[in-house]
């Protein structure tokens, strides 16, 4: 079992989740974090465009079994990618190896439980 | 002590000035009293833009708030100014092209007005202002049928076109000495602040919008879920005290119709919001925030054509009927899954025809017996529904028709309907360069 955390675009979150159910992927977490990484942000703010220190982002976390763990992250790359090329600010996959996983409902663990 | 002798004094030369009576260009004096009051109502009707704003952006997704907000702050803009250039003059001037609208080139940027002070009392300017207000907050309306999927540009050439050619024509028909539903029959089509000019005109014109442009994309398997219900509730709020501007306002005076008016208003939204939440209760098993304020709306659109005409009792049944009525047709568009994105015509167009036809029933017997005089005798209520069904008819007709031109060509011309990539990126990101959140992450 693995789990994938993602860091993406905000503006990408519903592209890669659509993906990702189309994918047959739909347990999932998402949260709004701020960062960052090598991108510098720009917004506009009364006609000036400012660079915020740190840049919002969407982080999605996902547990899955390990014949999972490759078609998840290609799902991510190819629908939170800027164009097909891709661009500074994309973000970032983490894969972690995940000891056990509880279903509380049930008390269930393993890779049944994901 | 010397503080309250010099608010004594400021107060005495007040009292000395405002007794000094001022007087229009041709001799008419201002009659103080009626202008304090349609200046109040003014500000009160600006003030219901906002409250639309934050009850829209209250219900859309958090990508699409400052869009949502935007469509009704721009109409501010570019209502405000188009009424000034021309709003006015075809709205209220005399009838040309067949009273198609009307026409006078004294109102052309304000110009012939300066000094004018109206019959009634009141600067001209005063009740030119307290109209255009109303030519800001229809086309605004039309946005919570097509929430979440226009683009900027083509929002805003659509509303300028729809301003020119629905509302002006329709406002001039209805409200206009010389317009002819203001003449049909006894005493003309009721519509004393607006059921068929802004709730019917609008909400038809939201749905052919919405019908056009088709739905948000995932509608309606994905689940939208407000923003921010908070924001959407404050905004409820501020459209019902705003409405007292817009429809006590709208009798132009400042007595007994104003409270009669004020009064219906009142209690038709209190009926509205109380039948909407028991029949949630009923329905659903819980009584709902968004219902309390869907029924608030639903109340005060109905009684908008009606506030003139019906004592409490009708107010009370008004509300009734229209949260009723508007909860069946919301229920209704589920089933039929067409994306109405806010209501804007279950609540708008569903409330202001049930509102104009309603009212009938519940006229007070003052009204009927001056309409009876001035039809020469008699003037019974199916006769007066005979007038209102032609009037909503005529306003159905014409917004639905002029709308569906006007979106076909602003979606040919400009781009009416957001790309299918600036709807997932959302309207603030794409259009705006901001977001409508940002506060709640750390920066």
């Amino acid at each position: 079992m693995k789990l994938i955390t993602a860091i993406i675009r905000e503006n990408k979150l519903d592209q890669v989740r659509e993906a990702l159910i189309e994918a047959d992927i739909t347990r999932i977490t998402v949260s709004r974090v701020s960062g960052h990484g090598q991108q510098i942000g720009e917004e506009i703010y009364r006609g000036s465009r400012v660079i915020p220190n740190l840049i919002p982002k969407s982080r999605l976390e996902i547990a899955v079994n390990d014949s999972f763990v490759d078609i998840t992250v290609n799902t991510i790359i190819k629908s939170a990618r800027t164009n097909s090329k891709g661009e500074v600010g994309d973000g970032k996959i983490f894969i972690t190896p995940l000891e056990d996983c509880i279903r509380i409902r049930t008390g269930e663990r393993g890779g049944t439980a994901i | 002590m010397r503080i309250k002798k010099r608010i004594l004094l400021v107060t005495g030369i007040l009292a000395v000035i405002s007794a000094i009576p001022a007087f229009g260009s041709d001799g008419t004096p201002v009659d103080t009293g009626i202008t304090a009051w349609m200046l109040t109502s003014t500000t009160l009707v600006l003030l219901m833009v906002p409250g639309l704003a934050m009850f829209y952006g209250g219900l859309v997704r958090t990508k699409n708030v400052l869009g949502t907000m935007m469509h009704s702050f721009v109409a501010m803009g570019i209502m405000a100014i188009l009424w000034v250039l021309v709003g006015y003059a075809m709205s209220f001037g005399s009838n040309i092209l067949g009273g198609w609208f009307g026409w006078n080139k004294d109102y052309f940027l304000l110009r012939g007005i300066d000094e004018t002070i109206t019959p009634s009392g009141i600067p001209e300017y005063v009740f030119s202002m307290f109209q255009g207000k109303f030519a800001i907050i229809t086309p605004a309306l039309i946005a919570g049928a097509i929430a979440e999927r226009v683009s900027f540009k083509g929002y805003i050439a659509f509303i300028a076109l729809w301003g020119l050619l629905v509302y002006n024509p329709l406002c001039h028909w209805v409200w206009a000495s010389d317009g002819f539903l203001f003449n049909m029959g006894a005493m003309g089509a009721i519509d004393f602040a607006g059921g068929t000019v802004v709730h019917i005109a609008s909400g038809v014109s939201g749905l052919i919008a919405a019908l056009y442009l088709g739905a948000r994309r995932g509608h309606p398997k994905t689940a939208v879920a407000p923003s921010n219900l908070v924001m959407t509730m404050i905004g409820a709020g501020l459209l019902w005290v705003g409405w007292f501007g817009f429809n006590a306002g709208s009798s132009v005076s400042s007595g007994l119709l104003t409270a009669q008016a004020l009064t219906a208003t009142q209690v038709a939204a209190a009926s509205g919001a109380l039948t909407w939440i028991i029949i949630e209760a009923i329905h659903q098993g819980k009584s709902t925030a968004l219902g309390f304020a869907s029924g608030i709306l639903a109340g005060l659109v109905a009684v908008t054509p009606a506030a003139g005409v019906v004592q409490p009792w009708g107010a009370i049944l008004l509300g009734f009927g229209a949260s009723l009525i508007c909860y069946l047709a919301i229920t209704a568009k589920n089933k039929l899954g067409y994306d109405d994105s806010l209501d804007a015509f279950g609540i708008h167009g569903i409330g202001g025809i049930t509102g104009s036809l309603l009212l009938v029933f519940f006229i007070r017997k003052s009204w009927m017996q001056a309409a009876a005089e001035a039809a020469g005798g008699s003037w019974s209520m199916w006769q007066q529904l005979g007038v209102q069904l032609t009037a909503v008819g005529i306003a159905i007709a014409y917004s639905a028709i002029v709308t569906l031109i006007l979106v076909w060509v602003v979606n040919k011309v400009i781009g009416f309907r957001a790309s299918t990539a600036a709807e997932m990126q959302g309207l603030d990101y794409t259009y705006h360069g901001e977001q409508g959140y940002g506060m709640l992450n750390p920066r």
